[in-house]
């Protein structure tokens, strides 16, 4: 498929026009809300911050934390998605839809309730081991079933273990139902009420993940078409896989310590970064990052909205997009990618 | 697996043979009432079995209350849903000649759980559980004829149904989370707790509520179990042998749908019952239907009894849901299937 935009600079400029939409949507997410803050006194309260008025308070203590949230966790989940993709060659890998965003809920859960833990950059390891266990589940069994376990049985077997690892989250929770309450909203996904603190105890993870997200983008082009390519093209296979699954990793388990298992964002926006700048990861991680940050700003401005005085779970907004594209996935692209499978299988 | 004639079996003695599937299906159901009856002694208190089984037959005594008030009909509710969602599976399996079919894989548990809960939350206790089944199976049926529809490209094939399944399910758990927020507290916290499990607070109102249904497409089920037998040898043969592929399908699906939906709209969303059961049945009958039924409503029940009662005794005070004991069980066994079965 012939991407949107062809060449470097109309891809640079694509690019600047994807960050001012972001800046625009931190804008929305900043002045929306239950209490609407015209956009002046947004820019006053971030210049002269004057602790007496209320709407700076707003502003400062929930707005813009709530934003910072939403694109770093966007952006993370987004590259992370990227990567897989570029990885397994799988266009349904994504955190989400392989169980690695589950498996680290359940290791979360699991530690609050075995170990006194209480600060996140405690659970944020929590969530890096659960992130990893289920990682290199879903690896292992891809090496296990060998030739039988083609992608589109990966992403089954993936979603098994997804069911598996919420199924066990649910039982921990009964065990612990002090906690149960906080916890709930937290797993569904949420970006609201959160403090800038907590951001800054999974911060690091998340920018060294990303800078090597954004390293890895021509290796991980050469490597998506082809292992045997990669190979004869030179390049230290064994070394990019383990960076990226180390990134992955990172981005997916702090994004889940921050803010919960929010699905559908690591699957949807590497396709678009891919349909708008094509194969090239040197562009599709920078363009999933910013597209990845402007699609959860976006829903969880959607989220304040329809039920108030309330507001909707993050994951039910990006389940709610995600799905039909997933649908879309499943019955285009695969079916190609899978007969070609089938016929590298049989010539091999 | 290894293949299994489902007519006829090669084996000179016919007589015997089913004599041994008889004998499986007999031994079956006394495991099935031992473990009822193992179920109900077992709990905060330790009661006899001889108490359980003066109260089964309507002594009354001291331990009665507990008994045939508190535990039996929660036993009795998780047997029958065990065995409505393992009957709904046996079914789906010889229908669409995959197996990975199962209620929850083709969207049916998710739709009738999602129904359930809008039913709950929207009706706000206006209408009777009595009609709880019924929104459920329209619900199961609005799903799964979805992923029917959306799995279809010249034809359906299994895998790609199962991916669309994957996909709906992940939608119609955001709409049960939709309904939940956009309901007044107080039904939403009713249909939190149907969430969560039913079988917590099970009465008798319960078990009849569900019985009907069962007993009327388990019926039906078992009476096309021939119809059965020829849709597994694959369409062209069904044909062949005079079937009228398409219609009885459609009908047979529908049957499933009414079984899968309303065990789910009275116990929850438990998965992988409808897909282990058959299994091991299978592998205990043989796949002829006439005794693969029975021995899949035998040992869906025991199943789902012995998931609710390991989760209402290991952890006492506490009450775990069943879904996360067959889960643990289903997930690993969902995987196996994939990785052994080449075809699919």
């Amino acid at each position: 498929m012939r991407p949107l935009l062809q060449h470097n600079a109309s891809k640079l400029l694509g690019l600047a026009a994807a960050l001012l939409l972001l800046a625009a949507a931190c804008a929305a997410s900043i002045a929306l809300g239950t209490t609407s803050i015209r956009l002046t006194t947004t820019v006053e309260a971030l210049v002269a911050y004057n602790p007496a008025n209320t709407e700076h308070v707003i502003i400062v203590t929930t707005r813009v934390p709530r934003a910072v949230f939403a694109l770093t966790v966007g952006s993370s989940l987004a590259m992370a998605g990227a990567m897989m993709q570029a990885l397994t060659r799988n266009p349904l890998a994504s955190p989400g839809l392989f169980g690695i965003n589950s498996g680290a809920v359940l290791a979360v859960v699991l530690a609050l309730l075995l170990l006194p833990l209480t600060s996140l950059s405690q659970l944020v390891w929590a969530a890096f081991v659960g992130a990893a266990g289920a990682a290199l589940l879903v690896y292992g069994l891809a090496s296990l079933g060998g030739g039988n376990l083609t992608p589109i049985r990966l992403v089954l077997a993936g979603s098994a273990l997804s069911a598996l690892f919420s199924a066990l989250t649910q039982g921990v929770l009964v065990l612990d139902e002090s906690g149960l309450q906080n916890v709930l909203f937290w797993l569904a996904g949420s970006v609201a009420g959160k403090e800038l603190g907590t951001l800054y105890q999974v911060l690091p993870y998340m920018v060294i993940g990303g800078g090597a997200a954004l390293l890895l983008g021509y290796p991980l082009t050469i490597l998506s078409s082809g292992e045997e390519m990669a190979k004869g093209l030179g390049q230290r296979i064994g070394l990019v896989k383990a960076i990226a699954a180390a990134a992955v990793v990172m981005l997916a388990g702090s994004a889940v310590a921050a803010a919960g298992a929010i699905g559908f964002v690591g699957l949807v926006m590497p396709h678009f970064a891919r349909y708008l700048a094509g194969t090239d990861y040197r562009w599709v991680i920078p363009y999933s990052a910013v597209l990845g940050a402007i699609l959860l700003l976006g829903a969880d401005i959607v989220a304040r909205f329809p039920v108030q005085p309330g507001e909707l779970p993050l994951g039910v907004v990006t389940g709610l997009i995600g799905v039909p594209f997933f649908i879309y996935i499943a019955r285009s692209d695969f079916n190609r990618r899978r007969a070609q499978d089938e016929t590298n299988r049989s010539v091999s | 697996m290894k293949p299994t004639v489902p007519f006829r079996s090669r084996h000179p003695f016919l007589s015997a043979l089913e004599d041994r599937r008889v004998l499986i299906l007999l031994v079956l159901l006394l495991v099935l009432m031992a473990a009822l009856v193992l179920g109900a002694c077992l709990g905060s208190t330790w009661e006899s079995p001889f108490q359980v089984l003066l109260t089964m037959v309507g002594v009354q005594s001291d331990s009665a209350f507990v008994i045939g008030t508190l535990r039996l009909p929660r036993l009795v509710l998780a047997l029958l849903a065990g065995a409505g969602l393992s009957l709904a599976g046996a079914v789906l399996q010889g229908l669409i000649r995959n197996p990975l079919a199962s209620p929850d894989v083709l969207g049916m548990t998710g739709g009738a759980s999602a129904a359930a809960v809008g039913f709950i939350a929207l009706s706000g206790g206006a209408l009777s559980i009595r009609w709880l089944p019924v929104a459920a199976m329209i619900g199961a049926l609005l799903v799964s004829g979805l992923i029917y529809l959306l799995a279809w490209k010249n034809g359906v094939s299994p895998v790609r149904l199962v991916l669309i399944g994957v996909g709906i399910s992940a939608g119609t758990s955001s709409v049960t989370m939709l309904l939940l927020a956009f309901s007044s507290i107080t039904s939403a916290g009713k249909a939190y707790i149907w969430l969560t499990g039913s079988v917590y607070g099970a009465s008798w109102e319960q078990v009849l509520t569900l019985l009907p249904w069962l007993l009327l497409f388990g019926t039906v089920a078992w009476a096309n179990a021939r119809k059965l037998n020829v849709h597994q040898l694959g369409d062209e043969a069904a044909t062949g042998l005079g079937a009228a592929v398409q219609r009885q399908r459609l009908g047979l699906i529908l049957v499933a749908v009414a079984l899968a939906g309303s065990s789910v709209a009275l116990v929850g969303a438990v998965g992988f019952i409808g897909l282990i059961g058959p299994h091991i049945a299978r592998r205990l009958v043989g796949s002829s239907y006439g005794v693969l039924l029975p021995a899949s409503a035998l040992v869906g029940a025991l199943l789902l009894l012995l998931a609710d009662t390991a989760g209402r005794t290991l952890f006492q005070p506490l009450d775990i849901p069943a879904g996360v004991f067959t889960a643990a069980i289903g997930a690993p066994f969902f995987i196996a299937l994939l990785v052994r079965h080449r075809r699919l």
